[in-house]
């Protein structure tokens, strides 16, 4: 191997050169959004996505190897999601005498969202293996993909849905709650939570910690909500 | 901060164990999010502990941590093209559907609180 491919390899391939890639993006998105004055749009995984993909595909690097090169970043969405106790800790008295409300809105929606997201597909047409990825979407990336692999649809791509619903209501989910009318920090930040899970909830944080922390909430109890509910449900879908 | 990512990672293991041990349908991670609620509720640290820091520096950089799933749309640009109605209407009925829901009962809720109106 020549010099030059040696380097070529080492920048394609190596988790450091990819890491470095992944920072970089992820840093131009943030400065983006201090720019913007935090423009919707400008949410940093979307930032960096819009750089990364296009390059990846440019240079024929494919995703696996991507993947597998910034797998130390992955291993870190353990420990931060363990963190989302942190706010939810410093806020947990503004939730008094809303838990039995809490404990039924989020079970109802997680089988509005699983039932809505199956029965849309099917009427748009879309195959049985899509509506099998798309039911667990609502789930945070690591549930949504055991979900999926667990229904028969392909993770991954499940996971993609997951980013992508992520990614919407991190854009526009804050400002349609307030043209519904819905201004509570709890029901806000819940909700936010239960369809759009750590990336919503990241842009409540950056915005309001209180919101952030119900936000933190409602995606975990989403997540043990979809789960409890996504297999029974499916009997009857499938 | 080696204080405050052991304590992180610690509540984690011992979630992932009892995910295992219990056979319970939800990620370790989440659990562990539950034992460190509750270690923090019974042990009250101070507002500077290690723990509360490297949280706060975790998830102030949350959104780096979905960018490696986040481009896996590039392993998927066919299906997604190919099916991009049905993803599209599923993805935007559903996701509006659940916020509508659980935003709309919560806030309802909070308005029939006596001596609290909506803010």
């Amino acid at each position: 191997m020549s010099r030059l491919e040696e380097v070529g390899e080492l920048l394609r391939t190596s988790p450091l050169a990819l890491i470095v890639l992944t920072l970089a993006c992820y840093e131009l998105g943030r400065r983006l959004r201090e720019r913007t004055g935090g423009h919707p749009v400008a949410q940093p995984t979307l930032v960096a996505m819009a750089v990364i993909c296009p390059l990846l595909l440019l240079t024929d690097i494919d995703y696996d190897t991507y993947r597998a090169a910034v797998d130390p970043l992955v291993f870190l969405l353990g420990p931060a999601t363990v963190a989302l106790a942190v706010p939810l800790y410093r806020q947990a008295h503004r939730l008094r005498g809303r838990v039995g409300a809490m404990l039924v809105a989020i079970p109802v929606g997680a089988a509005v969202s699983i039932l809505t997201a199956v029965l849309l597909a099917r009427l748009a047409g879309g195959e049985e293996v899509v509506q099998r990825t798309l039911a667990p979407k609502a789930a945070t990336t690591p549930v949504a993909i055991s979900l999926s692999d667990q229904l028969g649809g392909l993770p991954p791509l499940s996971a993609v849905f997951a980013i992508l619903i992520g990614i919407l209501g991190a854009v526009v989910g804050p400002g349609l709650m307030t043209r519904l009318g819905i201004r509570d920090a709890v029901a806000r930040g819940l909700a936010l939570g239960s369809v759009s899970h750590g990336i919503g909830t990241s842009r409540l944080l950056h915005d309001d910690e209180a919101q952030g922390a119900f936000g933190g909430l409602g995606m975990g109890l989403t997540a043990l909500a979809t789960s409890l509910v996504l297999p029974l449900l499916a009997l009857w879908l499938f | 901060m080696i204080l405050g990512l052991l304590a992180l990672l610690g509540c984690q293991l011992v979630g992932e164990v009892l995910v295992r041990l219990l056979d319970l349908p939800v990620p370790g991670p989440v659990i562990g999010m539950v034992v460190l609620l509750v270690l923090l509720a019974w042990r009250r640290p101070a507002p500077e502990a290690p723990v509360l820091r490297a949280a706060d520096g975790l998830l102030a950089h949350l959104q780096l941590l979905f960018i490696p799933a986040g481009v896996g749309v590039v392993a998927y640009l066919t299906v997604l093209r190919q099916e991009a109605v049905p993803i599209v209407v599923a993805m935007l009925g559903s996701w509006l559907a659940g916020l509508v829901v659980v935003g709309g009962l919560l806030q309802l809720a909070a308005r029939r609180r006596p001596g609290r109106g909506d803010r």
